[in-house]
């Protein structure tokens, strides 16, 4: 691992929070994962690549914006390593670049229907930019 | 009794009738709700990252203005909820944010505020007799399917509203109501949520999987506290209305007018 | 003035890798009174000890003191080679220079500089020690087994078999415990009644084991040799020694809706009741919160039709004192409850079961007669999804699961799916582990059978989530090897539930002074060197009630233990800690503050005459210490006001010398 990956992981890990040495390789968050399908990586891999070093598949993977947030990784891990927010702190580190936002404003018009609320544009919005 | 009250954007806006029929009931039941001044959007999400503090501000406002009330903060929409209390959670737990907040913030907040959701209010503060004695239009054994969704119940280590595997308090309030309630497996399983807006058609079948299990059930209504939930769940159902649980609740008190959300 | 001999052990370089043990020698040589300073490599040797026994000869030494290992190893073997030498034991001090100090230091300055000061400090004591004799008390020869499962049973067979008299106290109806209730056992596929009922029918026939059925112990006093036990047999309602056992009552009471705890309320059995057709007492037992006659005075069936007349509705619960020489603690486990893991919908559906449940379900005695028939709707299930490590190597939260494994899950487990797939080959089985741990003799044989003999599905990862659908169990979980997430539409899943001590355990561990860890699982003397004995002197531990072990483990320690307790009760006297407190008459003020904190009870006050100055007799109230009660925490030491109390051995000034020597 060079220094810049080295960087990425340490910081991914502090500003996440999650330890992924407690990970004791069960596979009960991927188990339990909504977004499964739609994942290219799952909340275990996430882990495990985190820990390895292994960061850039993740930075430039898709599943970073399938992650639902629901959750439920965390509450079911039985070492309490919290898999989504690792996801989370990976999607963080792709947004916050310059140019990394997912979503554009310029893009929202087109995204909006009649009965969309509020809701779902300011958390799409925390979710997919900076 | 009187509380401080975040009603949050959505409903404002879109979701008025979780809105109007959250006061309305709560007076009913002896609460008032008093809306925190100048609010500011709670953003949706809660941050997960311990570095992010300007998103979550807003949150800790309200919670300083309720505690200058000297009240507990109640807020209906499940994801105003969540990001409130993640956030009273992380200033009372996390002492390098809280400090990193305290010092873009013109008071000290320490975390010492009560949050409570509609659902905790109606559950610990109300009491499920008093709400019994309140109905007028019960349910008469109609069956309800409560959904709960993810953000009232998880990280249950934080949220500790039920448990988080086998909730009961929306089904304690639809018994309470004189419904019976549909225990099905999906109803904290995910809606889809924000992905919405990046991939609606994996929102869809999250959101599928929540109706159809519902109803096969056997369940007539699909009640829900968070706006985004019933905007996806509403997309897959179009033969079984899914309403805020507050509008059911001002069913059965008797003061649910039409009109009222316009 | 004491002629002290210092000896210096390298243990190899344990001791010689970070500290210089010939400086140690060397800067001991000049303490007050050491006359003599020597290093060796190994102390503890014949060689060793030999030099020591030479050495009090040839200086006329009066006090040893040795800077070795932790007086926990080899505090006993140094006394034991000063009493050779024709000196009192107790004036031997040993300096942990190993684990306080070698073990813990890197740098070889600093780790003698310690050393010399340990040193030091055991000089300064050894200066104030006097000559000790332990007093002895007799023991009782007599054991009390505490548990009456297959740990309890083995010792206590064990023990009668020695000739010594046994009481085992069960809190159940009938001895069998958890054993009973299984259907088979792993790796030989034995039944597992048919190897226990025999030994359950030789305890009720050895003239030496009494069996205390229905009953609990309530109190506990005195100390190893002489146990004061307190047991409370609890009104069973009728006379055990006239029951027969016929069963009329059971059959013709109308009270027939009791959920069957034996097995795990999934069928139901009357309020008078007799477990299981081979229990131990096989006597029948009332169940008062349930019994008509009881509660309200209207039914009195079982006494109508009882032709023995042993329903006795006026039974009282009965105290019996009794007392022992020894205690063994076989308290056992239980599985956890699935309530904090309902995302496998245990509390939703009765179709998701515990392993123990499975058990019964497959018992020719159980709630089905033995066909696999899932409990909802009593059909055959045809895809059963077992679930591995269910709150075991759980640390996410405490409420939650445990920390540790328990050890027989995977080994039952396969043992399930084996028989499924035996008995039901139109069966689809699937076994999610995170690892299988099979280090037994004949295990993971006996696993990999499962998987190629039987083709169980075994699929590294875990379940999600059950979703009750219909009269299906939809299961979602990981296939990790092949980084998938599967779907399998189950009609009954089976989780391992973990296992956890008995709730009785902790008060019982409080009653006996015994220490527990966190898990509240007994702590042995030793984890390796002494692991059936309990750091409380006479009280000695069998099967789980320590940890988590499967059947043979459990009898290899019950047998462990019973050897224990034998060579205890062979004694006809004890040797005492002669280390114990004592008080100064003169001093004692008779404030009572050293009875209060005593733990053992070893303390009581009298009155007794003083002839005053002025040669009138006053009568004082001082505080006493029984010897043989008395563990020498020093509590009381430390509680009392007028410095009358005081430990020997560890008298104060002896301990405040060693700490003046230490910061001189």
């Amino acid at each position: 691992m060079n220094d810049k990956l080295k960087n990425t992981r340490d910081e991914i890990v502090r500003i996440s929070g999650v330890n992924p040495k407690k990970c004791m390789k069960c596979g009960k968050c991927t188990a339990t994962c909504p977004a499964f399908d739609e994942m290219e990586y799952h909340p275990h891999q996430f882990v495990a690549m985190v820990e390895n070093g292994d960061i850039q598949p993740l930075l430039e993977s898709e599943s970073l914006y399938r992650c639902l947030s629901c959750f439920a990784c965390v509450d079911r891990c039985p070492r309490g390593v919290e898999p989504a927010k690792l996801v989370e702190a990976v999607r963080l580190t792709v947004i916050r670049k310059k140019g990394g936002n997912r979503l554009k404003t310029d893009d929202i018009p087109a995204l909006l229907d009649e009965n969309i609320p509020q809701q779902a544009l300011v958390s799409a919005l925390r979710k997919y930019a900076k | 009794m009187k509380v401080s009250y975040f009603p949050g954007c959505t409903l404002k806006n879109k979701a008025k009738q979780l809105d109007i029929y959250a006061r309305k009931c709560a007076e009913v039941l002896g609460i008032t709700l008093e809306e925190i001044e100048a609010w500011q959007c709670c953003g949706g999400v809660f941050t997960t990252s311990r570095d992010e503090v300007a998103t979550k501000l807003s949150s800790v406002r309200a919670l300083q203005a309720a505690k200058e009330k000297e009240q507990v903060l109640v807020s209906v929409c499940s994801a105003c909820h969540n990001v409130i209390k993640q956030t009273n959670h992380a200033m009372q737990n996390d002492t390098e944010f809280a400090d990193r907040v305290n010092r873009y913030n013109d008071v000290e907040y320490d975390g010492s505020t009560k949050v409570y959701h509609y659902l905790e209010m109606l559950r610990d503060l109300v009491g499920m007799d008093k709400i019994k004695e309140k109905v007028v239009n019960p349910l008469n054994g109609e069956k309800i399917a409560a959904y709960y969704g993810c953000l009232l119940l998880r990280p249950n280590s934080v949220m500790q509203m039920d448990d988080p595997e086998n909730p009961t308090i929306i089904e304690d309030i639809i018994k309470a109501l004189g419904g019976v309630p549909v225990i099905y497996p999906y109803r904290n399983e995910c809606c889809g949520g924000y992905v919405t807006m990046d991939d609606p058609e994996f929102s869809r079948k999250k959101s599928e999987n929540v109706v159809v299990s519902a109803k096969n059930g056997g369940a007539s209504r699909i009640i829900t506290a968070c706006p985004l939930c019933k905007y996806n769940l509403d997309k897959q159902a179009p033969d079984i209305p899914v309403v805020y649980l507050t509008e059911l609740l001002a069913e059965a008190l008797g003061v649910k007018e039409d009109g009222d959300e316009r | 003035m004491q002629r002290i001999g210092v000896f210096v052990c390298w243990c190899g370089s344990n001791i010689a890798g970070t500290v210089d043990v010939q400086a140690v020698s060397e800067a001991l040589k000049n303490e007050p009174g050491v006359v003599f300073s020597a290093n060796y490599q190994y102390m503890c040797s014949q060689a060793g000890q030999n030099m020591i026994i030479e050495a009090v000869k040839e200086h006329n030494l009066t006090g040893i003191v040795v800077c070795s290992c932790s007086p926990r190893m080899h505090e006993a073997t140094f006394r034991k080679t000063a009493a050779a030498a024709g000196l009192n034991p107790y004036m031997v001090e040993i300096a942990n220079i190993r684990e306080q100090c070698s073990w813990v230091h890197k740098d070889m300055l600093t780790g003698t500089e310690k050393a010399i000061i340990l040193g030091k400090a055991a000089v300064a004591k050894v200066n104030l020690n006097t000559p000790l004799v332990a007093g002895e008390t007799p023991v009782t020869k007599r054991a009390l087994v505490i548990g009456g499962g297959i740990a309890g049973i083995q010792t206590a067979l064990d023990i009668a078999e020695a000739g010594f008299p046994v009481d085992i106290v069960e809190t159940k109806p009938t001895i069998g415990g958890k054993m009973a209730q299984l259907d088979k056992t792993f790796p030989t596929l034995d039944c597992a009644a048919c190897i226990l009922t025999p030994k359950m029918v030789d305890v009720a026939q050895n003239e030496n084991i009494r069996i205390f059925s229905y009953s609990e112990v309530t109190e506990v006093k005195g100390f190893v040799g002489n146990f004061d036990v307190t047991v409370k047999k609890k009104a069973r309602y009728v006379n055990e020694d006239i029951c027969t056992g016929c069963g009329a009552c059971v059959e013709k009471c109308p009270m027939k809706k009791v959920p069957n705890e034996f097995n795990l309320n999934m069928d139901n059995r009357s309020a008078i009741y007799i477990p299981f057709a081979q229990a131990v007492p096989k006597v029948a037992t009332i169940d008062p919160n349930h019994c008509n006659m009881l509660k309200n005075g209207r039914c009195g069936v079982c006494s109508k039709v009882c032709a023995a007349g042993a329903i006795d509705y006026k039974q009282k619960d009965e105290y019996i004192q009794e007392k022992y020489g020894a205690i063994v603690v076989a308290t056992g486990f239980n599985p956890i409850s699935m309530d904090k893991f309902d995302e496998y919908a245990y509390n939703q559906s009765k179709d998701v079961i515990t392993s123990l449940e499975f058990e019964r379900l497959t018992n020719a005695a159980g709630p089905t007669a033995g066909k696999l028939l899932r409990p909802s709707d009593l059909k055959h299930p045809h895809t059963i999804v077992f679930v591995q490590c269910v709150g075991s190597r759980c640390a996410a939260c405490a409420e939650k699961g445990k920390e540790y494994c328990s050890k027989i899950c995977c080994m039952y487990t396969a043992k399930h799916a084996m028989l499924t797939r035996d008995k039901y080959p139109d069966t689809e089985v699937y076994v999610f582990y995170i690892d299988v741990r099979t280090p037994g003799k004949s295990f993971d044989e006996f696993y990999r059978r499962a998987v190629e003999e039987y083709g169980v599905h075994y699929i590294k990862g875990m379940v999600g989530k059950v979703f009750p659908e219909g009269d299906k169990l939809k299961v979602q979980a990981s296939d990790l090897l092949n980084n998938k997430q599967l779907h399998i539409d189950a009609d009954l899943v089976v989780l391992a539930a973990a296992i956890e001590p008995d709730k009785s355990a902790r008060p019982l561990a409080t009653m006996l002074t015994a220490s527990m860890d966190t898990n509240d699982f007994f702590t042995e003397a030793h984890p390796k060197l002494r692991p059936v004995e309990s750091p409380t002197a006479g009280v000695f531990l069998s099967g789980t009630c320590q940890g988590p072990k499967d059947i043979p483990e459990t009898v290899s320690q019950a047998s462990a233990a019973a050897a224990k307790v034998i060579s205890l009760l062979v004694k006809d006297k004890l040797k005492g800690n002669p280390c114990v407190a004592s008080s100064d008459e003169l001093m004692c003020n008779g404030c009572s503050s050293c009875e209060r904190v005593c733990p053992y009870g070893a303390i009581t006050y009298e009155d007794k005459e003083f002839r005053m100055p002025d040669r009138t007799v006053a009568i004082r109230r001082v505080a006493k210490v029984n010897p043989a009660v008395c563990q020498g925490c020093g509590c009381c030491t430390v509680v009392c006001p007028s410095g009358a109390m005081d430990l020997r051995g560890f008298a104060n000034r002896q301990i405040i010398a060693e700490v003046d020597a230490i910061c001189k």
